[in-house]
């Protein structure tokens, strides 16, 4: 099993990996909102957790569907599909390793985005807890996504459509608990459902993914 | 340990395609699967590797012993040679890789992205693959596509050596691997079209 993470991380780095896109991405949106709302740095304080989830998100969403498609395009799901490796343990090894290559660099990279934002001071720790917490149900809920969609040629804007709603409870509360820290606000409830948002899509879409793929794979 | 085919009748997208077919392989043989593009020789080998479900009939076979050979090869283009096959056997837990680089002519191309590979040498790599999963049924889609003569001896020979073994081999293939082996045509089990609304299919969903 550590040898599809592994894999998978190798690919990602490599040439046409993809590694670095969503970061692009992350560092691009961060870098315009200043230039279209405006250089008032009271406005953009206020804005900044939500502008910075929202940044990570679309992040996220970016590259969602290379998750199964190459595997899919060069009949190594197939393959894999007859390996001895569960088809749970599949799709849990890609989330992980969508999340290591897309998410974790996002989390480390919030801080240096915040400041571009005029994050306030207060507000790091919680964007980068928030984003820490909350970017691995973005990874399972996509992969669940990209399974449901894998097969279909350019299938990235039903992908993103599928995705999107999913998505709504991770971003509301996310947003919530760095726009609390920001302000210096109790932040203790928006995490907790933020966690549970994350615990309970790892917990339970992992059986669900596994249980589309086999059905498009047939 | 064989490999049971009982009055199986299989569907490709909801149509069915094969009917009532039956068949059986023991340690050590072989069998050829012939027949006329689309009758269905690549369902029925998915259906086998056990990729999608039978309409009716069984298979006596556990997934488990089954190596599966797709028309794709399931190559990473930006992984080596080695890295490819490594990965595999890691996935099966099976070690060494060495008789499966010596026995696809594969040695000198270790180092090698798999991208850079010709047609017939990704096909290779592809067979190798077969030789680290320590599976003994083998299940071959046209496994000689862009294959040239010596290609074919060498994978002929490691049909004959994993046969030598115990194991087993289905092969569909149009050409004459040199091999002993039945040969089945499926042609004859080839299933009538169904005639409206006497299937139970959920054709609403496909």
């Amino acid at each position: 099993m550590i040898a599809l993470l592994i894999r998978d991380l190798k690919l990602a780095l490599r040439a046409g990996g993809g590694f670095g896109l969503g970061l692009a991405f992350f560092l691009i949106v961060t870098v315009l909102v200043p230039f279209a709302v405006g250089p008032e740095t009271g406005l953009l304080a206020r804005i900044a957790p939500g502008i910075l989830w929202l940044g990570a998100l679309l992040a996220c969403l970016l590259s969602l569907d290379r998750i199964f498609a190459l595997d899919w395009e060069d009949g190594t799901l197939d393959l894999m599909a007859t390996a001895p490796l569960p088809m749970e343990a599949i799709v849990t090894l890609k989330a992980l390793a969508h999340w290591l290559t897309t998410g974790l660099p996002l989390v480390l990279a919030a801080p240096l985005f915040g400041l571009l934002m005029s994050l306030p001071g207060e507000g790091y720790l919680w964007l980068v807890l928030s984003l820490a917490i909350g970017t691995p149900a973005l990874s399972v809920l996509g992969t669940f996504g990209a399974a449901l969609t894998v097969g279909l040629k350019r299938g990235g804007l039903l992908l993103s459509l599928l995705v999107l709603p999913l998505y709504v409870p991770t971003l509301i509360f996310g947003a919530e608990v760095a726009r609390r820290g920001a302000q210096g606000l109790a932040v203790e409830a928006p995490l907790l459902l933020l966690a549970g948002i994350t615990c309970g899509s790892i917990a339970l879409l992992p059986f669900a993914s596994a249980a589309v793929l086999r059905v498009n794979l047939r | 340990m064989s490999l049971t085919i009982t009055d199986l009748a299989i569907a490709r997208g909801g149509i069915p395609v094969l009917r009532g077919l039956s068949f059986s392989l023991a340690a050590g043989e072989a069998l050829i699967l012939r027949g006329p593009n689309g009758i269905g020789k690549t369902t029925l080998l998915r259906t086998i590797a056990g990729l999608q479900p039978p309409l009716a009939g069984e298979i006596s076979a556990d997934r488990e012993l089954i190596a599966y050979a797709a028309h794709a090869d399931g190559i990473k283009a930006t992984l080596s040679v080695e890295e490819n096959l490594r990965f595999w056997a890691a996935i099966y837990g099976t070690g060494d890789i060495t008789p499966a680089l010596e026995g696809f002519d594969l040695t000198k191309l270790t180092d090698r992205p798999a991208g850079g590979l010709s047609a017939g040498q990704k096909r290779r790599l592809g067979l190798a693959r077969l030789m680290v999963t320590g599976r003994p049924i083998w299940v071959l889609d046209e496994p000689t596509v862009s294959l040239d003569v010596a290609s074919v001896a060498l994978f002929a020979q490691a049909v004959q050596r994993h046969l030598a073994g115990g194991g087993m081999a289905l092969i569909a293939t149009h050409i004459d691997l040199g091999l002993d082996a039945q040969v089945l045509d499926v042609t004859p089990f080839k299933a009538r079209a169904p005639l409206r609304g006497e299937d139970d299919f959920d054709e609403a969903f496909l």
